[in-house]
């Protein structure tokens, strides 16, 4: 299921983008993604189904981020310490935001 | 460079924020800040200074300040004690702020891990989770 899922160039060009930048919108992978919303929803919807991206309802956006617990088989703990300082950056940026209210 | 039992690897996660390094400086330095986007903590700005990060899962850091340069770089030690000596973690974080048109660039630098140390990362790896679901949630409430 991992494999299958992330052998598509696309889709995994999107599960990269959320590893290495955190949280984002459809809209925002979008714009970069170089192919259609339709497209990257439904690129997002396979990684969905295999855990490696969660999403998360605030208003009218959808906010997908890469679960990275699940390519622990794949990867050694150099990723993993990666994501999680990417997982605590999100973390500080949400608090900063905070901050200014 | 292929000599593996020696090799110090290194983590580096950069990122472009969109806060001025004064405040970020304050969120990196201030233990009720602290406490907010990382663990608890008995933190101080000062070289030498030693505390803990707790996880909620349970897990405490020994740290130790090794660098206050205000608004510029932050680095202290992290350091995991493990019941076996074989699975320690020894590592020293470093936190690199340059000022730029929009905010700051944020640098952090985790160095010092031997690839050998693997295991002892793989073990928390159960306990980290846990952490971040908890955090996950916090923010969650705070919406």
């Amino acid at each position: 299921m991992l494999f299958r899922t992330l052998a598509d160039p696309s889709r995994r060009a999107i599960f990269e983008r959320l590893c290495r930048d955190g949280e984002q919108t459809v809209s925002a992978l979008t714009a970069r993604a170089g192919i259609s919303q339709p497209a990257v929803s439904k690129h997002l919807l396979a990684l969905k189904q295999a855990g490696l991206v969660r999403d998360r309802h605030e208003g009218r956006n959808t906010h997908y981020s890469a679960q990275l617990a699940a390519l622990a088989p794949l990867i050694d703990w150099t990723s993993q310490l990666t994501g999680y300082w990417q997982k605590k950056f999100d973390d500080l940026e949400y608090l900063l935001k905070r901050m200014d209210q | 460079m292929m000599n593996t039992a020696t090799e110090l690897k290194t983590v580096i996660v950069e990122r472009d924020i969109a806060h001025p390094p004064e405040k970020l400086w304050r969120a990196l330095t201030q233990p009720h800040l602290i406490e907010e986007w990382l663990m608890k903590n008995d933190f101080a700005p000062r070289v030498g200074h030693r505390f803990n990060l707790r996880g909620d899962w349970g897990g405490v850091l020994d740290c130790e300040v090794l660098t206050v340069e205000p608004h510029r770089t932050l680095s202290y030690t992290w350091n995991h004690k493990h019941d076996n000596a074989a699975f320690n973690l020894t590592s020293v974080v470093t936190f690199t702020l340059t000022p730029t048109p929009n905010g700051t660039h944020l640098r952090m630098e985790q160095s010092g891990f031997r690839p050998d140390q693997r295991q002892a990362f793989g073990g928390a790896r159960q306990g980290w989770e846990q952490h971040l679901a908890n955090l996950e949630q916090t923010l969650t409430r705070i919406d």
